[in-house]
């Protein structure tokens, strides 16, 4: 699915990434976890392709093509879905036209014809209320004015309209209370399947008692430093991270 | 003196005026050959590109009629359950009009009490020098549309006033007078187009409105015409004790497209929205100017206008805020952006603000912008390419304005013919599919 191999990456003239290797299979679930400032974020940046997020060393494999070699929208078609911490508001872009026109390229890419706008609306009805969002909001502007859950969920359901092989959460349960928490969990938890792989970028362990890992990973400094089962994020939680921090330097 | 000001007079004769405007239509004729010609360094005129006017002869007045205006009328016209009004060339046209209510006269068929109110405030929205072609307006005046609605009285339908042009070389000049009286409410839209083949015509519009005590006003103007028109018009409003206007101003563009808007308050809390957006292509221009003033307390304005500029073309726009030293409690808010799309695209833009009272609360802003790169990663990382992600960017930026126009007819309208200019009314959702999402 995804094999990231010595990766570096800088942002405005600093390095962020400094050697990050990771391997995900089909159907596993890794969480992310780290300190602030490791790169996490970074990390989904440089995978989804993000102006401004330089690669300066390594490779990344996806689904057996070469990442970088894709263009942002080449890689969401082709079925990587990052899940955005801050989802933009985009005013006046109507977000069910938004919707129907990221499922009909990802259609398009893999030879599909197009949703009919009836067929769209049908599907769309249906996993706005999977994610619990009221269905004015697909007529409204592309976030806009959604309160955090709402964007999250909003989140949500694209990745469910576009179906991705491999999604990254960058920090979706962040500004959540519980309720939303366990909507968006049941959703990612829904979607689950031996095919599809998770990547589950987070801060706080809370998040992954309903998501719950395969795999659990430290980054700090740029690099995993410790990767351990689910039992691993309780532990963190415990102890903090300053004792991974002096032990990988 | 230009040669288009003598060229102007020369037609007049050709006209039969009512007697009982004789006296403002000969005052008009004085004041026109008197002023002088708008050069580039006249100041609200520098960037409007008259020669364009220059080049035009002005060889008579429009006729009735064309074997197209059917078809035209077909495929242009607002499907509104309206009171509609067609002027064809500048001459009204009974057939494609409806049966008017008592509301709406011609000032060639007013009555005594009619013609009093027209000579009341016909020329008179505006006072002391008002703008150039305005003035010529007058000069030109034959009949105009009086839309007057009484004392607590509403419109039971919209008034749908349409100019089409389709002939070629015609002059027309149109005029409209719309007087509510206290507490009524209309809705009027006011719809130019004209075929594509049309040239060397010129359209020289004013709309002048009065807005009594808590009356009401939607209005809407909208210039829908073809690449090669020229239309120079002017909307001149005042608003009385608590009266409201919503305005919404769109112009396409056209080899010359020049529009006014006049707007006065004053009575207080009177409360005037205005909106407008332009999107001039190829080498088409738009120029807007509006001026609102402030002339008594307690008034409120809120003014937006987005502009898309692309290819070669030029769009122009001056908005003046002017808060009297009397003025107090003034909230008045001005906001210009555009997006140019091309290199050799070009916006000029000038927001002015002369404030003389103290204690007000005043915003203004013009900005020249580019699309929002987190915008357009956003649209990217689901699946668009760039080019898509930047056509719905430009298009969410006017929709912005149009998601909110009041009249649902005129949304779905202009809707989808904008998304067209910019290549995305196939991926539109009609609008009464998006009406069946309610949650049950």
């Amino acid at each position: 699915m995804l094999r990231i191999t010595d990766l570096f990456a800088r942002v405005e003239e600093k390095d962020i990434l400094k050697g990050l290797n990771l391997t995900v299979k089909p159907g596993e679930v890794h969480a992310i976890m780290g300190p602030n400032g490791a790169g996490k974020s970074t990390l989904g940046n440089v995978l989804s392709g993000r102006d401004g997020y330089e690669v300066t060393g390594g490779s990344v494999e996806f689904n057996g093509k070469d990442l970088f070699e894709l263009e942002i929208e080449e890689r969401a078609r082709e079925g990587l879905f990052l899940a955005f911490q801050y989802p933009v508001e985009i005013p006046g872009v109507s977000n069910m036209e938004f919707l129907k026109a990221s499922v009909d390229a990802k259609r398009k890419h893999h030879g599909q014809p197009e949703l009919s706008a009836v067929e769209f609306m049908k599907l769309a009805r249906e996993t706005s209320k999977r994610v619990n969002l009221e269905q004015a909001f697909l007529k409204r502007g592309v976030n806009e004015g959604f309160s955090g859950g709402e964007k999250k969920r909003n989140e949500i359901m694209q990745m469910m309209l576009l179906e991705p092989s491999l999604c990254i959460l960058d920090e979706t349960d962040s500004g959540l209370d519980i309720d939303a928490l366990q909507v968006v969990a049941n959703g990612v938890n829904a979607m689950r399947s031996p095919e599809r792989s998770f990547i589950v970028v987070t801060h706080y362990q809370r998040l992954l008692d309903y998501i719950v890992p395969d795999y659990v990973h430290v980054l700090a400094n740029g690099r995993i430093v410790k990767t351990g089962g689910k039992e691993l994020a309780l532990e963190l939680e415990k102890k903090g991270y300053a004792w991974l921090e002096t032990e990988a330097v | 003196m230009s040669d288009f000001q003598h060229q102007a007079i020369r037609l007049t004769a050709q006209q039969q005026p009512l007697t009982w405007l004789e006296e403002l239509r000969n005052k008009a004729t004085d004041d026109w050959l008197a002023q002088p010609w708008p050069t580039r360094k006249t100041e609200h005129w520098k960037y409007t590109p008259m020669q364009s006017l220059h080049k035009t002869i002005l060889y008579t007045w429009g006729a009735t009629a064309s074997q197209t205006l059917d078809k035209a009328l077909q495929n242009e016209l607002i499907p509104m359950d309206a009171f509609q009004l067609v002027f064809v060339n500048g001459v009204f046209d009974p057939a494609h009009s409806s049966k008017l209510p008592e509301s709406v006269v011609h000032f060639s068929q007013a009555n005594a009490e009619q013609q009093e109110l027209i000579n009341k405030y016909l020329g008179k929205i505006v006072e002391g020098e008002q703008h150039l072609f305005a003035t010529l307006n007058d000069a030109w005046l034959d009949d105009g549309v009086l839309i007057h609605v009484p004392r607590n009285q509403q419109l039971e339908k919209p008034i749908y006033i349409v100019n089409v042009v389709t002939a070629v070389k015609a002059v027309n000049n149109q005029r409209v007078l719309i007087v509510l009286d206290e507490n009524s409410r209309a809705d009027i839209v006011e719809h130019y187009f004209s075929s594509a083949d049309v040239q060397n015509g010129f359209v020289n519009s004013l709309t002048e409105i009065h807005i009594g005590d808590n009356a009401n006003l939607h209005h809407y103007r909208l210039n829908l015409e073809e690449e090669h028109a020229l239309h120079i018009g002017a909307v001149h409003v005042d608003l009385q004790r608590n009266a409201r206007l919503r305005g919404f101003a769109l112009a396409l563009g056209s080899s010359l497209m020049r529009v006014d808007y006049q707007l006065n308050h004053r009575g207080q809390g009177a409360e005037l929205d205005l909106q407008g957006i332009y999107l001039p292509r190829n080498q088409q221009v738009v120029d807007y100017h509006t001026n609102i003033c402030h002339w008594v307390p307690h008034c409120t304005s809120n003014e937006v206008f987005r502009g898309i500029v692309s290819d070669s073309a030029q769009a122009i726009f001056n908005g003046r805020i002017y808060i009297h030293k009397d003025a107090q409690k003034t909230l008045a808010e001005l906001s210009n952006k555009n997006m140019l799309t091309s290199s050799k695209a070009e916006v000029n833009t000038k927001p002015e603000l002369e404030i003389y009272a103290d204690d007000v609360k005043c915003a203004h802003g013009a900005t020249i912008s580019q699309l929002n790169a987190n915008a357009r990663y956003y649209l990217q990382s689901r699946g668009l390419s760039r080019a898509e992600a930047d056509v719905m960017l430009s298009f969410g930026f006017i929709n912005e304005l149009l998601e909110q126009i009041a009249q649902p007819v005129v949304h779905d309208y202009l809707q989808p013919r904008l998304a067209k200019l910019f290549g995305r009314d196939n991926s539109l959702i009609a609008a009464s599919a998006l009406a069946e999402l309610t949650d049950d």
